[in-house]
C-alpha cells in the first residue's frame, strides 16, 4: 500500500458491473424513490403554511445532492445532516433527542 | 458458516433471538452497557446490571452455545450529572479485579463510552473512563452520537482518545457511517458498523463501506435492543455480501476474523 495512502481515499471496490448494480438493486430503489416522492406530495397536502421547517429544507437541499453529478453523495448528505458547530452546551439538562437535521443556517452545512 | 455480534443488548432480547441467532451460526456475542430506554435513579441500579451482565446473561447465551462477553460503564445519556456518573464508574474496578475476572470472566473493557449530546458533563465523563481504561489496560469501545450529532461528537471523541495513551489499535469506534468511517481508519482505530434498519447503516451500505475503504479494522453488527433493531442483521450483511460476488473470505473476515482478532487483545476473549 502506498505509504501516503488513507482511507480517506477511498477504494472504490464492487464485485458488480454497474449494469449488474441497476439489475440488482433498481426495484428496491424505485420504490423508495416513489416513497421520497409521496412524502414531498403529503408536506405539499397538508393543511396549513409551507412548515419552514429546518428538516424539511435540509431535506430538499439533500435532494439536490442526489442529482449533482458528484462523488460520495451519501456522505455529503449525511455531512448535510451535521451539526458543524463548535460550541458545547454544559449540560444535555432539557435537551430533546436527535432530530435527524440542522438549521442549514444555524451551524449546518450550507 | 459462524459468525461473532459484537455489540449486541440481549438484555432487551428474548430467549427465542439467542436461539435464532444460534441457528444463523453465531457463536460469541460482546454485550456493552448501554441506556436501557430509561434515566436509571441510583448507582446501585447500575451494580444490578453490571451483575446480570456478568453473571445471569452468560448463562442464558451459553443454552445455545453462544459465549457472552460484556464492556461495563455508565453510558453517556446517564453521564451528564458527573457525581451520579463517578458514583457508577466506581464500581468498574471491582467487577474489573473480581475473582472471576482474574480466572477469565466475560469483561472484555471499558465500554460503550463515549458522547451523546456533545456536552462538556458527558465529555469530563468520557475523559474519566478512558482514563479508568488506562489504568487497568483495558479495551475500549466507543458509542458515538445519533445522527446530526455524530459528526461532532466522533471528532471531540477521537480527540480525547488520542489524548491518552492508549494504543488506537485498543480502541474501536462504533456507529461509523459514510461520513465518520474515513477518519475513524485514518487515526488508526477500529471501525464498527451498527446495522440499524432506519437510523445508523443497512447492510446493503455496510456493503458499500467495505467495498469503497477495505475491510481492514472494520466489522459490523446489529446492536440489537429495546428498539427498532433486529438480531439477525449481521447475517443478513452477510448474505447481502455474497449476493454481490464478494469472496467467502472477505465475508467472514469483516464478521468473524476481524472481531476475533480485536477483541483476543482482551485476555478474557477466549473462544472454546
Amino acid at each position: 500500500m502506498n505509504e501516503n495512502w488513507s482511507f480517506s481515499d477511498a477504494l472504490g471496490m464492487n464485485p458488480q458491473t454497474k449494469q449488474q448494480v441497476v439489475d440488482t438493486y433498481f426495484m428496491e430503489h424505485r420504490a423508495r424513490l416513489v416513497d421520497i416522492a409521496a412524502y414531498l406530495d403529503r408536506v405539499d397536502r397538508g393543511q396549513g403554511d409551507d412548515p419552514l421547517d429546518f428538516r424539511d429544507v435540509a431535506f430538499r437541499r439533500a435532494v439536490e445532492i442526489l442529482l449533482d453529478g458528484q462523488p460520495q453523495r451519501a456522505r455529503r448528505v449525511l455531512e448535510l445532516f451535521s451539526d458543524h458547530t463548535s460550541e458545547l452546551p454544559q449540560s444535555a439538562d432539557g435537551m430533546k433527542g436527535a432530530m435527524g437535521a440542522v438549521s442549514l443556517t444555524d451551524g449546518g452545512a450550507a | 458458516m459462524k459468525y461473532i455480534d459484537p455489540h449486541i443488548h440481549m438484555v432487551s432480547r428474548t430467549t427465542d433471538d439467542y436461539q435464532r441467532m444460534a441457528q444463523a451460526g453465531c457463536i460469541a456475542i460482546t454485550e456493552p452497557a448501554f441506556w436501557a430506554g430509561f434515566d436509571r435513579s441510583s448507582a446501585q441500579g447500575f451494580y444490578d446490571y453490571f451483575r446480570q451482565l456478568t453473571e445471569y446473561e452468560p448463562k442464558r447465551a451459553a443454552q445455545f452455545g453462544i459465549q457472552h462477553f460484556t464492556w461495563l460503564c455508565i453510558n453517556p445519556k446517564e453521564a451528564d450529572d458527573p457525581g451520579f456518573a463517578r458514583e457508577v464508574v466506581s464500581m468498574i474496578p471491582d467487577f474489573l479485579n473480581s475473582k472471576e475476572q482474574l480466572c477469565g470472566g466475560n469483561v472484555l473493557g471499558i465500554g460503550e463510552i463515549g458522547l451523546n449530546k456533545n456536552t462538556k458533563n458527558e465529555l469530563i465523563i468520557l475523559e474519566e473512563q478512558i482514563a479508568l481504561a488506562e489504568t487497568f489496560n483495558q479495551l475500549v469501545l466507543v458509542h458515538t452520537p445519533h445522527l446530526e450529532d455524530k459528526l461532532k461528537g466522533t471528532r471531540l471523541i477521537m480527540d480525547a482518545l488520542s489524548a491518552s495513551k492508549i494504543d488506537p489499535g485498543r480502541i474501536l469506534i462504533d456507529h461509523v457511517e459514510e461520513h465518520t468511517v474515513s477518519e475513524v481508519l485514518d487515526r488508526g482505530f477500529w471501525a464498527g458498523m451498527t446495522l440499524y434498519p432506519d437510523t445508523k447503516v443497512t447492510p446493503q451500505r455496510a456493503a458499500d463501506i467495505i467495498e469503497m475503504y477495505g475491510d481492514e479494522r472494520i466489522w459490523m453488527n446489529s446492536a440489537g435492543d429495546w428498539g427498532c433493531s433486529d438480531p439477525l442483521a449481521v447475517p443478513k450483511a452477510r448474505l447481502e455480501m455474497r449476493r454481490r460476488g464478494h469472496a467467502p473470505t472477505t465475508v467472514d473476515k469483516v464478521t468473524f476474523n476481524n472481531p476475533q482478532q480485536f477483541l483476543s487483545q482482551s485476555p478474557n476473549f477466549l473462544l472454546t
